[in-house]
């Protein structure tokens, strides 16, 4: 065999092996194999970080001059939008599940509960990031009011922006009781010190800072508390999570 | 590492004898990181096509324009052009970057799919690729890192000899005219080798991991403000495609010394562990 030949080989054997990536991409077993990945992550990431640990937080030198709406940035929906024309007035944010006192929140309640202000960066699962000021009321004091029942695992995210065209399939999203808890987890109705456009969520959207921006739900209604998301739309905690994407995206 | 021949063969004038030159332990790991590697690469630059810009800072919207940024745009004459924006100098890239064509088909996508793993655009996907890999490769690394100090691997093999470091001028000028050390010397890395491989081992590949995870929001919580000894997060991204490509040149130029200096010998070295050694006569 030629030095040639084998390069050629050697370059056919690439080709074929590339081709094999594509197909096994494409099996519903395999990809299951690279969650493992997923997995190790988290693990260590645990590992490496304590329960509260921070994220950044910057200063106003450090603020986008204007933060990117990124996925819907007007829901098409028309319950929505006449909850907007008012102000968010008659806006209700339901919390309820695995709580012992289930309740449901006006804009004015969260508004004159304990609030938490931070500079923090959005990291888009996209590659990009936009730094923002954000003002809301920590999830600890919504959780605190609801009291959570001990089977409570997850915190689900209700939203109010549907992601088919025919008004269905809304947003979701889930994140555990740790990251429910954490300090920087908060309902933010405050981008800039002005009220959250609607591009960015209002009247309320999740800030979950330790994480990709696709788990920081806008356009919240209601708040479910529950010890598995399995029966929730495509069972897999969140809609990108349906579509393939990690539930946990620390990464 | 055993250094007696194993076999040695007559010839007429020159006698050429296989000397074991790679333990197993360096064969199965060298592999794994060709394997690692190849598909880290190639996943990485779809994910980088979900974005195809990189930033200098904290974030990507600082009000300064970014570095580097692929995109297809409309040009009157010739429909649909790739472009390529580097410091904002613009460069037709059609064909390559920005747009070019896949099974017949023009696609407006920043690397051809041809370069990316999946073959297709799917972020979802190819960061389940890149994660699992890029595990397979921190394994790696921890386990050749610890078997080379512990076996000496690195002190015998590696590490060279102030002898042979005043030896780089001349072993430069050999490179550069495809000179090979052949006989005895063959059976030991040359200088600038030598240093190629700690450079790339030592440097280079901790830098990327490093840089990777410079990019997790969650990792910057380990220690908050860290990500800023790399200027921030959006220049940690920007490092590691940079990183990146270095690791790709050093791939191109390990592989084309393989090929001038003996195809068949390296490969049959890397996966028996035997090399052919050429005694001068």
């Amino acid at each position: 065999m030629s030095r040639r030949k084998l390069l050629r080989s050697i370059g056919g054997l690439g080709a074929l092996l590339l081709a094999g990536c594509d197909r096994l991409s494409g099996t519903t077993w395999f990809p299951k194999v690279l969650e493992a990945g997923e997995r190790a992550s988290q693990g260590v990431h645990h590992l490496l970080t304590s329960r509260k640990s921070m994220a950044q937080e910057f200063t106003e030198a450090d603020l986008s001059p204007q933060f990117r709406s990124n996925g819907t940035s007007a829901p098409n929906n028309p319950q929505y939008r006449a909850l907007a024309v008012d102000g968010f007035a008659s806006w209700r944010l339901k919390v309820d599940g695995l709580v012992h006192k289930p309740q449901a929140f006006t804009l004015a309640q969260l508004r004159s509960m304990k609030s938490r202000t931070q500079i923090t960066r959005h990291d888009c699962v996209e590659g990009w990031s936009a730094i923002g000021k954000w003002k809301g009321v920590p999830l600890s004091e919504i959780l605190a009011s609801v009291e959570p029942d001990g089977r409570a695992r997850f915190a689900v995210f209700h939203c109010d922006d549907p992601m088919t065209r025919d008004g269905t399939n809304f947003y979701y999203e889930s994140i555990d009781m740790e990251d429910a808890y954490h300090p920087q987890t908060i309902l933010a109705y405050e981008l800039n010190n002005k009220v959250l456009p609607i591009p960015n969520g209002a009247p309320v959207r999740l800030r979950v800072e330790r994480q990709l921006g696709y788990k920081h739900a806008k356009y919240i209604n209601r708040i479910e508390l529950v010890d598995s998301f399995r029966h929730i739309a495509g069972g897999n905690g969140g809609y990108w999570e349906d579509n393939g994407y990690q539930w946990y995206a620390g990464i | 590492m055993a250094a007696e021949p194993y076999t040695a063969t007559q010839s007429s004038q020159k006698r050429s004898y296989l000397y074991y030159r790679h333990t197993v332990p360096v064969r199965v790991m060298h592999w794994i990181n060709v394997i690692a590697l190849t598909l880290l690469m190639m996943s990485g630059l779809m994910i980088f096509n979900a974005h195809p810009a990189l930033y200098w800072g904290k974030s990507s919207y600082t009000g300064r324009p970014a570095v580097l940024q692929i995109s297809t745009r409309d040009a009157e004459s010739a429909g649909q052009i790739g472009v390529t924006r580097v410091f904002g100098r613009e460069f037709d890239t059609t064909g390559v970057l920005g747009l070019s064509e896949f099974n017949g088909e023009p696609q407006a996508v920043a690397f051809p799919h041809w370069a990316t793993v999946p073959g297709y655009y799917s972020l979802a996907m190819a960061r389940q690729w890149h994660f699992f890999f890029a595990w397979v490769f921190v394994a790696n690394g921890i386990a050749y890192v610890i078997y080379s100090i512990a076996s000496r691997h690195l002190t015998r093999n590696l590490v060279p000899t102030t002898a042979e470091l005043r030896g780089v001028g001349a072993s430069i000028k050999d490179h550069l005219r495809f000179r090979h050390p052949t006989g005895e010397a063959s059976r030991r890395y040359n200088v600038l080798q030598k240093l190629a491989y700690i450079a790339v081992i030592f440097v280079l590949l901790p830098l990327v991991i490093l840089l990777g995870w410079a990019m997790s929001p969650w990792l910057n919580s380990v220690l908050p403000g860290w990500v800023d000894i790399f200027g921030g997060r959006q220049s940690a991204r920007t490092l590691h495609f940079i990183v990146a490509w270095l690791l790709f040149a050093f791939v191109l130029i390990h592989v084309f010394e393989v090929i001038v200096s003996g195809l068949f010998n390296h490969l049959r070295s890397m996966i028996t562990g035997y090399f052919k050694i050429k005694e001068s006569a």
